[in-house]
């Protein structure tokens, strides 16, 4: 397990309980999602293990060292991709680098490997204005993957993308993880997203947060990607977490 | 309002450094406080208050009057904005003030000239706000409306009007300052009236504690005004806020 | 859109052409009397002495503002306690009539550059300060956010996200800024003591030769004009 949730206690400054006592195990190398309705807090826990915001009690262990902040071995990926306007695409890419101190020589050079690594070969000096939702985003993801860290947040990354780029950029994602081990953990409302993506689904009920079920898809990943989107297993866990998630709707 | 607190920092510094005497221009705090506590009951500023708040009522009138329908026609008719368009922006940027030795040698030297001063300064803004505001309606719900037989009237009056509200009362709240500011700058230049005069008498013989209290009064009402219909803006925007 | 111009410009003087034939006032010149009177006194210099004293103190208090208004802006936009002291006085600045405190001036600084400067930085003040602390604190919190899952310092955020975001906003408050400091100035040569354009306007007012007042008049409203809309151009190109 790289990284542990234990306990974990999250109220908002108006009052209201974000998260109560959730306690969460994220296998190393695979791919694990957060899935729920909204208001279940599961960005939230996101944020609490990324470092970004406090939490109110319990802790979050990566390789069994508890963390309090970011860490260079967590890298996230924005909703809203969060790029620099006034930047283009080679130096949104290379910004991890850039706040670490790397030279601009070197920096550029990991640059261009992962823009083109994500399909973005040719864009690297156009500015995110000029560049679609979806572009957007794989310049996030480029981002994240250049600063060479173990773990990657992704927070709902595909839900400001259309339905066909959303498609496109899963099986994409999962082609990328193929080939770099790095350990996932994924936001998401999307049932489909989840159960087509992960290794480890942990589903989240709301008001307050808290860990109902953990599923894990019996998906034959093997298959083409549109031959797993009809394959048995896959439909079967769409429908088990629907059957758990409807109640809470 | 913690912000309001940091005021009477200032106000402290301000009795100590007049105590000190460290400038024959600024008198204590409490000084000036008593002096308009004086002032504000007599006659004479009672008389002032009166010719410039007229003026300033009568050309914010007058303002709102003139700036709001050209807003809307610039906004709806294609002709009129272009034609217009470029006159608006420039005057709304423009020194007006520099326009004032004009109204005095046409209009003569008194409250008229002073009145159209105010017009002036508000007009523009309130005019491209509107313009602006209208402009950017929600054109869905102008469609809806029209789908369900509105007429033209039917349109501004319940549609247009109320989806530019925001925008609009930003306009007048613009224009309320320069408003204001087109009194005291109309006065001073024309001397013989309202509170530039009073302005004038007191800084000509040197009577910092009336001039002070003035300058607060005055300074206190542009900003209730201001205050006044950035309550009515607030009150406004949350139903806008579904757009 | 040349077309359009073009008749909005016709359309103006023409409109000005004809109100001064009309018998209303003897003070209200036609354009072609004011534009000949404009011709007149920039072949005499007397249009180009004005302005090198009027855009004296203009340039100058400009330039100052510009860096202690700026670097005071920021500060308020970085620091809560500097924005607590400062932010409700710039409110009431930004709202007040300053032209009622000019005369005032003269007292303690005389009639001259000094006064002037003085009305300019007054009146320009408010605005570059106000607009550069709203461009610190408008920085989209995403951002932010994003800098600090990279572990970036204080110190990188400032430098390498919020300054470059403020940068447009900033800007705007400089060009808002140069029109206040039109307006200061035209204030404190009709106010204070005329001179430069100010005193074209009023020599010119009181010997009754209103072709040339009119004209005075115009070249300073069409300056200012020119002057911010390139500035308005610049911002559009650097700042989309």
């Amino acid at each position: 397990m790289i990284v542990e949730v234990k306990g974990v206690r999250k109220t908002y400054d108006n009052g209201v309980e974000a998260l109560r006592d959730v306690d969460l195990s994220f296998p190393k190398g695979q791919l694990s999602t957060l899935l729920g309705p909204s208001g279940c807090g599961k960005t939230t826990l996101l944020k609490i293990i990324a470092g970004l915001i406090p939490k109110n009690g319990g802790e979050v262990l990566v390789n069994g060292k508890a963390v309090h902040g970011p860490g260079p071995e967590r890298a996230f990926v924005f909703q809203d991709f969060a790029l620099l306007p006034w930047a283009d695409v080679l130096r949104n890419v290379g910004f991890g680098l850039e706040l670490r101190g790397v030279e601009r020589k070197k920096r550029d050079e990991v640059a261009r490997k992962y823009i083109a690594e994500v399909g973005l070969k040719g864009f690297e000096h156009r500015y995110p204005a000029q560049l679609s939702g979806g572009m957007r985003q794989r310049v996030g993801l480029a981002r994240a993957l250049t600063v060479d860290a173990d773990i990657i947040l992704m927070d709902e990354p595909f839900s400001s993308v259309d339905e066909q780029t959303r498609r496109k950029f899963q099986e994409d994602l999962l082609d990328l993880l193929r080939h770099h081990q790095k350990t996932v953990i994924f936001v998401t409302h999307s049932i489909e997203e989840a159960a087509y993506l992960s290794d480890q689904i942990a589903l989240l009920s709301p008001r307050p947060g808290r860990v109902s079920k953990i599923v894990r898809p019996a998906v034959d990943r093997s298959k083409s990607p549109d031959e797993i989107r009809r394959d048995r297993g896959y439909l079967d866990t769409v429908d088990e977490i629907w059957g758990i998630l409807r109640q809470y709707v | 309002m913690r912000m309001l607190l940091s005021l009477v920092v200032w106000f402290v510094l301000w009795e100590i450094v007049g105590q000190m005497k460290f400038s024959s221009i600024v008198p204590p705090f409490s000084a000036v406080i008593e002096a308009g506590i004086e002032i504000l009951p007599t006659e004479k500023f009672a008389k002032a208050a009166i010719i410039s708040l007229r003026s300033f009522g009568l050309g914010m009138a007058l303002a709102l009057a003139i700036g709001i329908p050209l807003g809307v026609a610039m906004a709806r008719v294609k002709g009129v904005g272009r034609l217009l368009g470029m006159w608006v922006n420039i005057f709304v940027s423009a020194p007006i003030s520099a326009l004032v030795p004009i109204l005095m040698a046409v209009i003569g030297i008194g409250e008229t000239t002073v009145v159209v001063t105010v017009f002036l300064f508000a007009v523009f803004v309130i005019t491209l706000d509107t313009q602006v505001g209208i402009t950017h309606a929600d054109r869905s719900l102008v469609e809806m409306a029209r789908s369900f037989g509105a007429t033209r009237r039917q349109l501004y009056s319940k549609v247009l009007l109320l989806s530019a509200l925001p925008e609009i009362l930003a306009g007048v709240r613009l224009g309320a300052i320069r408003g204001v500011k087109g009194v005291v700058i109309g006065q001073l230049l024309v001397a013989i009236i309202g509170v530039g005069e009073l302005f004038e008498t007191y800084s000509n013989n040197f009577l910092m504690e009336e001039f002070w209290a003035l300058v607060l009064i005055v300074f206190l009402f542009a900003f209730a005004v201001s205050e006044a219909i950035a309550y009515l803006e607030r009150r406004v925007e949350y139903y806008a806020a579904a757009r | 859109m040349r077309g359009w111009q073009l008749a909005s410009f016709a359309l103006f003087f023409g409109l000005w052409e004809l109100a001064g034939r009309w018998p209303v006032s003897a003070a209200f010149p036609p354009f072609s009397a004011a534009f000949l009177a404009l011709v007149e006194m920039l072949r005499d210099g007397s249009l180009l002495k004005a302005y090198l004293i009027t855009l004296q103190p203009l340039a100058l208090g400009i330039v100052l503002c510009a860096v202690a208004g700026i670097g005071f802006g920021i500060g308020m936009g970085l620091s809560r306690s500097v924005e607590w002291l400062s932010l409700p006085i710039f409110i009431i600045l930004q709202a007040a009539p300053m032209a009622a405190i000019i005369p005032l001036i003269t007292y303690v600084y005389g009639i001259g550059l000094t006064s002037k400067v003085l009305a300019v930085i007054m009146l320009a003040a408010p605005v570059i300060v106000m607009n550069s602390y709203k461009g610190i604190r408008n920085t989209p919190p995403s951002l932010l956010q994003m800098c600090r899952s990279f572990q970036g310092t204080r110190r990188q955020e400032v430098m390498k996200i919020v300054l470059p975001h403020a940068a447009g906003l900033i800007f705007t408050g400089l060009r808002l800024g140069l029109a206040m400091g039109f307006i200061g100035i035209v204030i404190a040569e009709l106010l204070i003591t005329p001179t430069g354009i100010g005193d074209l306007i009023t020599y010119n007012s009181s010997v009754a030769d209103y072709p040339k007042m009119f004209a005075a008049i115009a070249s300073i409203v069409a300056l200012a004009a020119s002057a911010l809309y390139l500035l308005e151009r610049l911002e559009r190109r650097w700042f989309p």
